[in-house]
């Protein structure tokens, strides 16, 4: 079991506004290091909520959390914070990233942020990351000079830089056409087949789903 | 390093955003400006009008003031010890004007480390002859160097050499005004009669102009030993003795002090010209008011710009925090960004504000009233500049605050789902 990099137990969720609506009931599962794990559902079944209370980004919830060995429950914004700086990184359906920057600025902010190595090593790091999705040559450009394709795989690079404990992905692919929705796609599976990379994903798209190593359907809130 | 970090990405928000930034900025360096040009401008102003009066009225007067004895005879007497002893009419007796032991006194203020200065004078009542008339005046012996070093004696003499007085025998300054009145001068001819009716020719060597024209029709000023002549006094008579305290603040309580050690009458300068203290008071308060108002409205527009920026920025600081920064960091980033604009406009302002304020000290501003002064008054004081400094700061950090904690607050989730 040292291998279990994101443990959940019995989570749930209510949302008060207007009336008291169960989104998450009792949902529990764990996740090992490697894996490459979809969660699907329905439009509203509760899995983009899971996501966010896993990403400890949301922290209005019951039960239990464990990222790689350590509680979440009780801890502080600011520890909040660097947990998920450290450990985890996002790949949302939208690519967020700041347009003042460039791209090599995008993906080096977080490593920047977490303080463990100096800047030029951060910046090799970065190039690093950015050959691994095929785009170094576009490092010196601005974010909003991209296309919708390239600004999701500079996302990717910037999840990756502080090498986390897993990623998260949002609908990664949810805003893509067919052409940049595959490449995304095989990048993540290169991530977890080539470099082992720990790997959630969020997704309403079954073809995506089924590529990968395990499945979790939801629906009303449970796993089913 | 985080630090940094935070400051980089400050700066990048700023140049992103560069024209609001400027926009903001503009209105602190002219809140700045202005805070520093009016308080300098007004405090300058201030000083002139205080020095009106203050350069030349002793911090502390001695002398000797007609009044009814407080000490009645009776009160001495072993008899009536016990009693109340209630006395009618009683009235000042023709006692001398000069002070007592006046060398002594002297002596003693010599010593006293709290005096920067002391002057001797010997005031009397004359009558200026013109013709058939006689006009009332004062004439005023004065020892002219200890004037001159203590209360700015020379600034006032317009025309003539105020030593004079002293150097040449029977020489006399008089207000412009009286000379005018007389008809008289430089080198001229002025006669003077002493209310015993003594007649004296006095040479006029120069004109005194204090910027009070009532004050200036009846005053002269001769050297000690001319007006004790003309009084038939001999040279210890000496009626005032003018002190100059090194501060000023301290007056009341050591004039309190000299009244009961010397016995004589001790005035301070609080006390007689309270109500320029007053004006002085009230000046500062308004052109303080006026300039932190200003600040306070600079501010505002802080505040609104910040609030603007938040907004067009909810995405990157959503983003910010979905990839590991804190809401203290993104608070610290939008206070770097407050402080910047506060800071780097509090610079501009008081650049702006120096040269203003030195283009308005060379604006020609002549007055017969103050005749020392050829244009504006301005005090170029570096209190005022630390002030804006300070307040600029203080006025950007909680304009900067309220948005910046609304930032930080700025819950991720709803941000990265509502698209």
């Amino acid at each position: 079991m040292q291998n279990i990099i994101l443990q959940a137990t019995n989570i749930s969720k209510n949302f008060y506004d207007p009336v008291t609506v169960e989104v998450l009931h009792n949902v529990s599962f764990g996740i090992q290091k490697g894996e490459f794990v979809s969660i699907i559902g329905k439009s509203g079944c509760g899995k983009s909520t899971l996501l966010y209370i896993l990403s400890t980004m949301d922290t209005d919830y019951s039960g239990e959390l464990m990222i790689d060995g350590e509680r979440m429950a009780q801890k502080k914004e600011k520890d909040l914070a660097r947990i998920r700086n450290e450990k985890i990184g996002f790949v949302f359906q939208f690519h967020y990233l700041l347009n003042e920057f460039s791209v090599l600025k995008n993906v080096m902010l977080p490593a920047l942020r977490l303080n463990k190595y100096s800047e030029e090593v951060i910046r090799e790091k970065a190039f690093a990351k950015l050959d691994i999705l095929g785009i170094k040559d576009l490092s010196e450009k601005k974010a909003s000079q991209l296309s919708g394709g390239q600004k999701q795989r500079v996302a990717i690079a910037r999840s990756l830089i502080n090498d986390p404990a897993i990623i998260m992905g949002d609908e990664p692919t949810g805003n893509l056409d067919k052409k940049n929705s595959q490449i995304v796609f095989d990048t993540f599976k290169h991530l977890s087949e080539d470099l082992k990379q720990t790997l959630l994903i969020v997704t309403h798209d079954p073809s995506f789903a089924e590529s990968t190593h395990r499945i979790i359907e939801m629906e009303d809130g449970r796993i089913i | 390093m985080t630090l940094k970090l935070l400051i980089q990405i400050a700066i990048t928000m700023l140049r992103a955003r560069l024209r609001q930034t400027i926009v903001a900025a503009v209105g602190v360096t002219f809140g700045i400006t202005m805070f520093v040009t009016l308080l300098s401008f007004m405090s300058g102003l201030n000083g002139m009008l205080d020095g009106l009066v203050g350069n030349r009225t002793p911090h502390i007067r001695l002398y000797n003031e007609i009044e009814p004895s407080k000490n009645q005879p009776i009160n001495l007497s072993e008899a009536y010890k016990k009693d109340y002893n209630f006395i009618n009419s009683i009235k000042s007796n023709n006692s001398r004007q000069e002070i007592y032991s006046a060398n002594k006194i002297m002596q003693t203020l010599k010593e006293d480390n709290r005096v920067l200065g002391y002057s001797r004078k010997v005031a009397s009542q004359v009558f200026f002859n013109d013709g058939a008339i006689d006009i009332a005046g004062f004439m005023n012996g004065i020892d002219v160097e200890a004037e001159m070093l203590l209360y700015s004696f020379r600034d006032y003499v317009t025309s003539g050499n105020p030593l004079d007085v002293k150097n040449r025998s029977n020489s006399i300054i008089l207000g412009k005004p009286l000379a005018e009145k007389l008809m008289v001068s430089i080198g001229d001819i002025v006669q003077v009669a002493t209310i015993q009716g003594e007649r004296f020719q006095l040479k006029v060597v120069g004109y005194y102009q204090s910027g009070l024209a009532d004050f200036d029709k009846t005053q002269s000023f001769a050297s000690i030993n001319t007006v004790q002549k003309i009084l038939g006094k001999p040279s210890s008579h000496i009626t005032d003795i003018q002190v100059k305290l090194k501060d000023m603040n301290l007056a009341p309580k050591t004039a309190k002090e000299y009244r009961q050690v010397f016995g004589v009458s001790a005035q301070d300068i609080q006390a007689a010209n309270a109500q320029f203290e007053t004006g002085t008071y009230i000046r500062n308060l308004i052109s303080y008011a006026v300039g932190i108002t200003l600040l306070i409205v600079a501010g505002f527009g802080i505040y609104n710009i910040l609030n603007m920026m938040i907004y067009e920025k909810m995405d990157t600081i959503a983003i910010l925090k979905a990839t590991g920064f804190s809401g203290t960091d993104v608070k610290r980033i939008f206070m770097l960004i407050s402080l910047s604009i506060g800071f780097f406009g509090c610079l501009l302002g008081l650049l702006l504000g120096n040269t203003l304020s030195r283009l308005i000290s060379h604006i020609p501003f002549n007055s017969p009233a103050v005749p020392t002064i050829k244009t504006f008054p301005v005090d170029h004081n570096p209190v005022y500049y630390a002030i804006a400094i300070i307040f600029s700061l203080v006025t950007t950090y909680f304009a900067g605050w309220f948005p910046a904690r609304k930032a930080s607050k700025v819950d991720p989730v709803v941000i990265i789902r509502g698209k």
